[in-house]
Formats: structure tokens, sequence, C-alpha cells
């Protein structure tokens, strides 16, 4: 399974790569989604992506846009990781193509339980 | 300032009284968490100190103190979808084998034992909203219980704060089925009105229930010593319709403790019915 991780803090990256690594992920990251796009590219997809919303560049929703526009990436799971926790939120995320969404903070088993509802763990 | 260190023989007191009311065996080392938990019921009591609420405590005056104090003792972590793999059983498996003609009455009944604040009788609510969207004429019931009369009253308000939303809930059931309420996110009401919530104590005599067809069990068991859940599982046999499903938290079973049940590995999961 490979996973791609989307957010500017390189320390919550960093948390969300170690937790993914200790169950088997192979990831790879991105500090914005213009990065990610790129990112994605050179890696030829991956299983699953974990987006953040807040990003310079280009954000997570955007991404989120631009990457549903690909037909080669129709099989990627999308999860929204983000801050931003009101229901209008969510629901604008997923009517862009996103598949799961998550609230910080987050604890590991809350990452896990979604990961498990996407049918990736 | 409240000051509290517990003695040997209040612990012991609290510990008694707790298992007497309630099943709940606290071990020795919960010493700090029966302190924390005293002092919470002390803080909200208005009371300034451990002497003073074990006086009160002792003098068995004050029912609601006590009723509070086994209240504070019960844990009561939970969240959407369990485990996840009871509820695809029952999605997948148990809830279209119900529905398909064998159930002339169109009569369903599902209880949550030890529902703590909701999310397990929510969670199979959602469920049945959203793959059994029932015929003209279906009666379903779902009832949710729990020994802590403040949990009942949480899962009847049917407010989530952003973390409880946030465990295991999945993204697009948090869109359909909740509103944003300020800071947190309510249940709405055509879920709501699926559940009936009722404080009930599984140690003491059980009031009369329906025969269930499901029933969860889960959690909840595995506070009690081997007598008292032997006890209960006679009591949710009882209960059980004939071909009825139990459930268990995946640290609890029957085996060896009750072997009238029948062990059924269903996908990743186990459940539990009557042998015929
Ligand atoms: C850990 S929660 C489990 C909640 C849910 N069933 C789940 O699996 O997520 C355990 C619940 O059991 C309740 N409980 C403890 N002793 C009980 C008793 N004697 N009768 C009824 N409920 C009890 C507690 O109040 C608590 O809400
Ligand atoms: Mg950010």
């Amino acid at each position: 399974m490979k996973a791609l991780i989307v957010d500017d803090s390189s320390t919550l990256r960093m948390f969300v790569r170690k937790m993914l690594k200790g169950q088997g992920f192979e990831t790879i990251e991105a500090a914005d989604g213009k990065e990610a796009l790129e990112r994605l590219a050179e890696a030829g997809g991956a299983n699953v992506a974990l987006v953040d919303w807040n990003m310079p560049v280009m954000n997570g929703y955007d991404f989120v846009c631009a990457v549903r526009a690909l037909p080669e990436h129709n099989d990627m799971f999308i999860m929204m990781v983000t801050t931003e926790s009101e229901l209008d939120k969510v629901a604008q995320a997923l009517e862009a193509g996103a598949n799961e969404y998550l609230m910080k903070p987050f604890t590991k088993e809350d990452l896990e339980n979604k990961l498990a509802l996407l049918g990736v763990l | 300032m409240v000051t509290f260190s517990i003695s040997p023989a209040d612990f012991d007191y609290i510990r008694d009284f707790v298992k007497r009311r309630s099943a709940i065996v606290l071990d020795d080392g919960k010493e700090y968490l029966v302190e924390s938990r005293l002092l919470q019921v002390a803080r909200k009591r208005s009371l300034t100190s451990l002497e003073e609420l074990m006086s009160k405590l002792r003098s068995g005056m004050d029912k609601s103190l006590l009723e509070s104090v086994v209240d504070a003792m019960t844990t009561n972590e939970t969240s959407w979808f369990r485990d996840l793999h009871p509820f695809q059983v029952l999605k997948e498996r148990i809830l279209p084998e119900m529905c398909n003609g064998s159930n002339p009455k169109k009569e369903l009944n599902i209880w949550s034992a030890a529902c703590s604040s909701g999310q397990e009788p929510y969670t199979i609510a959602m469920i049945i909203k959203d793959y059994f969207p029932m015929r003209e004429g279906w009666d379903v019931k779902i009832l949710g219980c729990d020994l802590s009369a403040e949990m009942i009253s949480r899962a009847r308000a049917g407010l989530y704060s952003k973390l409880e939303i946030n465990r295991g809930l999945p993204a697009m059931l948090m869109v359909k089925y909740f509103q944003q309420d300020g800071r947190n996110a309510r249940i709405k009401d055509d879920i709501m009105k699926m559940v009936t919530f009722r404080q009930m104590n599984l140690v003491e005599q059980w009031p009369f229930l329906p025969k269930m067809d499901v029933i969860f069990l889960r959690n909840v068991m595995i506070y009690f010593t081997p007598q008292v859940k032997k006890e209960i599982l006679r009591k949710a046999r009882a209960v059980l319709k004939p071909g009825g499903y139990l459930f268990l938290g995946a640290a609890e079973t029957t085996i060896n403790l009750d072997d009238s049940f029948e062990v059924l590995r269903l996908n990743k999961t186990t459940c539990y019915r009557v042998r015929t």
C-alpha cells in the first residue's frame, strides 16, 4: 500500500508517516497541493492520499478538485486531514471527491479507524 | 483548595460499594483513578474534602451521591462503528436475513445493553436507515441502556464534540445525519427518534424487555467477575429471540462461561447464537 501525505507542517507529516510505516505503508510526501500533484505523477499514483486543507501555493481543496479531474487517479482514496471541523467543510470536501475526513487533532487510533473504513487497513 | 489522598480503608469501602452496586471490579493499584474520579464528584457537589464526601457516602442518606460515585467509576470509552466488523456483519448478513420474509411480523428489536453516550445504538440506527429503508409496516425498535444516568442523558441529547465525531464516524454519515450546533455536532431527529434510551443496571433485576433479534453487549463484562458474567449471559439468553444474535466486545466471549451459546465466526468478527 502506498500513501501520499500532503501537509505544510513537517511535524504533522512526520507523525502521520510514522503511524503509516508502522502499518506497513510506503509513503510519499508533499508540502502543498501543487507539489503533491508532481509527487503523485512521479510515483505513478498511490492507494490513499491524506490531505491537509490549509496550505500555501495550492490548498487541499483545490488539490482534491485537480486530482479528481485526472482519470489515472480515480481509484485513489482521498482523506482530508485538517483542523477545519465544520460539517459544511466536510460536505464540501466530499462533493469535491474526498472519501473520508479526519479532524485535527487526532489519535493514532482515530487515523486507523478511518483507514479501516476506507478498507486500506 | 481540595486536597485528597485516599486511605486504604476508604479505597476498600469505595470498591466494595461500587462492586455491590454495579459489579465493576476496581483492582489494587486503581487508587489514583478512584481518587481522581471522587475528586470530580466532590467538585461538582461543592464538597471540600475527601472526609466530607466519605462521611456523606457512609451515612447512605444521599442516594444521588451514591449514584454519582458509581457513575463516576464507570469507563465510558466508546466510538462509532467500534471494531467495524460487527457492524458490517449486521449490515451484510444479519439484517438481510431478518428482513427476507422469515419475519412475518415485520418487527425488529435491537438492544445496545451498555451503550455509554449512544454511539453504538446510533451507529445501528444509521445502518438501518441507510441500508434498510423500512418498507411500510416495519416496526424497528432500538433500545440503548446504561448504568450511568449521565451517559443516558448525554445519549438522549445526541450532542457530540469534535473529538467524539472524529472517532470512527464515516464522513458521509457525518454530513447526512448530523447538524452543526456551535462547535459540536448534533444527531438529526430522524436517527434520534429511532432509538429509545433508558437507565438500567445489568446486575440488578432486569425490567421487562421485548424479545431481542440482536443484542450488543460489548465492552462491559470485562469489568465483571466470571460469576457475574455467567449470570448476565444467562439473562441475555432469555431475552434473545430464537435464532437471534449476540455481539460481545473483542476481548469478551461466552466460552467457558455459557455453553448454551454457539460461537459463529463471520468474516472478521465473532458473534454468538443460542444452540438449538
Ligand atoms: C466501555 S463502555 C462500552 C460502550 C459500548 N458498548 C462500546 O462497546 O463501545 C462500558 C459501559 O458499561 C456501563 N456499565 C458498567 N457497569 C454497568 C452495569 N452494571 N450495568 C449497565 N451498564 C454498565 C458503563 O457505564 C459504560 O458506559
Ligand atoms: Mg496546514
